[in-house]
């Protein structure tokens, strides 16, 4: 149980017709960065919300840190901290207080508060405009107060869902930097919500796919493209004006299912192919048709080509 | 209980509400009005009236049933002035000013209860305060205080500055000060929190139905209203203010105030709040 930082079993909350979480069982370890994917009304964040013991289920088990979120909120959420959909900030208030107000509300020792809410204005960018309204903050930087004020209390479990929504590059870059950091360097474990596959890509170990309500996949970007049957692709570098011979001689090979010019000048093929050994196989017959190979390149499937796999099978199927 | 965050809750929602202009006009201006401007113009004329002047007969002839109707302990008191602008201006300040004065903490109280329960929705800050490890009750308990305390505070120092003002202005006819006596200390320390906390209870009443500060504002006049008039319309007709009254509407307001409140307490689930955000 120590291991788990999320446990569910069966977990199911229904609002009128619609089953927002539908009968979904799912295990999350300590210490690992867990995404948590689904496109618009996937049912996320009411997740999180039956997580968190701030919305009853109607059906199922939950276990977040050891505790029952449904009787045992308090606790749970003590150790817990989210990251809203909405920054969800007191706007006719500065940013110190809106820090200093949760550092009372999350026990934060007294000694330590001011300390505490200076140094996160600091690491989150903040420091110079702390005194002014939140009112008067740009979007991102609202979004980075609330980033602050989820991390504020050093909550052993973060729940951010959608957390670089309306960051730039830049800050998106600290805000993934942020997150690798508390996951490997402090051990505390990130449930990240998020519709951004290069995010997840980037930072998560494992990841759940989730389609009204119901989780369709889970498990590392790799596994999930073996579950989908996901074909592996190589990309050949070789003499431009050998394209035409090089197509000729690997079209032949059972193995590779097809075969596309993956750049302008021609200089680049991509197989698909079915099996790895069509890689030493194409090798063969390339170097039998005189064509020169510079490079071999594997395309690892990307989590996008996943998730729009996962999507269509579950749409054409509903 | 944890205090710590409760007084956490009740020190943001205060100062929330001092930076709002919305909220605040009328927290200024209704008191501003009934407790300094009234008495201060009513105070200056009444000591500079002639007591023999037309207007002071007229008024004194347009209110006989009031004054040919006071129960003799009111009468007893009257007897001891020895003109009529002196009896006028204690029956004005000491009969008619009490309901007044009692709509403004429960102006307060709602206002600012209508800021902190529907405001909050509004604004969307209550999911974050949602997800702290606070209790339902602690949050409910944060909730009232914030309200209940401003009603009352804006009560007693309203209270206090009508005093000083009506004394100061009616000095050289009244020679003392007349609004202060068991009939007082009872409105102040026993009504007046009870109708701060009718304010707040109407507040609860109302706003799991409204999501916005202006609804919540509006319904919870239309609620609160009512219950006042009904209630000093019925005292009014049938007896003046005094000790007794004073006891008997404070038990009936405490009595209104602690139901709605204990319901609101029994409707106060952050789950069904969550579900309606
Ligand atoms: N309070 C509520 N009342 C009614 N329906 C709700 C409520 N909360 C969520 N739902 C419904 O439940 C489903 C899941 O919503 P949820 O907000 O969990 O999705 P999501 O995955 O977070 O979506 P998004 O990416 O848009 O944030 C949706 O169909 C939504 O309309
Ligand atoms: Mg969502």
């Amino acid at each position: 149980m120590a291991s788990h930082a999320i446990e569910t079993h069966g977990l199911t909350r229904r609002f009128g017709a619609t089953t927002a979480v539908d009968d979904l069982s799912l295990t999350v370890e300590t210490g690992e960065v867990f995404g948590f994917l689904g496109h618009n009304g996937a049912g996320k964040t009411t997740t999180v919300r039956l997580l968190n013991g701030v919305l009853a289920a109607d059906g199922g088990q939950i276990r977040v840190l050891g505790h029952d979120p449904a009787t045992d909120g308090p606790q749970v959420r003590a150790r817990t901290g989210v990251l809203t959909e909405t920054p969800s900030l007191d706007e006719r208030l500065t940013a110190i207080d809106n820090l200093t107000i949760y550092a009372d509300l999350y026990g934060v020792p007294t000694g330590q508060v001011n300390g505490r809410v200076n140094a996160i204005l600091e690491t989150f960018g903040l420091a110079e405009r702390g005194r002014e309204k939140v009112g008067g903050y740009s979007k991102g930087m609202k979004q980075r107060l609330a980033l602050a004020r989820a991390f504020l209390h050093e909550p052993d479990l973060l729940f951010l869902d959608e957390p670089t929504s309306g960051l730039d590059p830049v800050a998106t870059q600290e805000v993934h930097d942020m997150i690798r950091h508390v996951s490997r360097e402090e051990g505390r474990t990130v449930f990240l919500c998020t519709h951004n596959l290069v995010e997840a890509q980037r930072l998560c170990k494992r990841v759940a796919v989730m389609e009204h309500g119901q989780m369709v996949a889970v498990g590392t970007p790799h596994d999930l493209a073996h579950q989908i049957g996901a074909d592996m692709r190589y990309t050949l570098e070789i003499a431009p004006d050998q394209t035409g011979a090089a197509r000729d001689a690997v079209k032949a090979i059972a193995t590779v299912s097809s075969v596309e010019a993956s750049d302008a000048e021609d200089a680049e093929l991509t197989l698909t192919v079915s099996d790895r050994e069509a890689v030493p196989d194409a090798l063969a017959a390339l170097g039998a048709a005189g064509v020169r190979v510079y490079a071999v390149i594997p395309q690892q499937t990307s989590l996008e080509d996943i998730y729009m796999a996962l999507h269509q099978r579950k749409g054409g199927a509903s | 209980m944890n205090w710590r965050a409760v007084r956490a809750i009740v020190r943001k929602d205060l100062k929330v509400v001092l930076k709002s202009r919305a909220v605040l006009i009328p927290l200024i201006m209704v008191p501003l009005i009934i407790l300094v401007i009234l008495p201060a113009v009513g105070g200056v004329l009444l000591a500079n009236a002639n007591p023999n002047s037309p207007e002071i007969a007229d008024f004194r002839r347009e209110s006989a049933m009031f004054f040919d109707n006071l129960p003799g302990t009111i009468g007893d008191r009257l007897d001891q002035y020895d003109n009529e602008v002196q009896r006028v201006t204690y029956v004005i300040f000491n009969l008619f000013f009490p309901s007044m004065y009692l709509l403004l903490p429960t102006m307060v109280a709602n206002v600012i209860a209508a800021d902190s329960f529907a405001g909050e929705k509004e604004r969307k800050t209550l999911e974050a305060l949602i997800y702290t490890p606070t209790t339902d009750r602690e949050l409910y308990l944060a909730k009232l205080i914030g309200p209940w305390v401003a009603g009352v505070a804006v009560g007693w120092l309203g209270y206090i500055a009508f005093a000083l003002i009506v004394t100061a202005t009616t000095w050289p006819l009244m020679g003392g000060v007349f609004v202060l006596d068991l009939a007082w200390l009872l409105l102040i320390l026993w009504v007046t929190p009870a109708a701060a906390g009718i304010g707040l209870g109407a507040m609860v009443l109302v706003s799991s139905r409204v999501s916005t500060f202006q609804e919540a504002y509006q319904l919870g006049g239309v609620v609160v209203i009512p219950v006042l008039l009904l209630l000093f319309g019925q005292i009014g007709g049938v007896v003046y203010f005094s000790p007794l009254v004073a006891l008997i509407t404070g038990a009936i307001l405490w009595a209104i105030a602690l139901v709605l409140v204990v319901y609101g307490a029994r409707t106060f689930h952050r789950g069904e709040l969550m579900a309606r955000l």
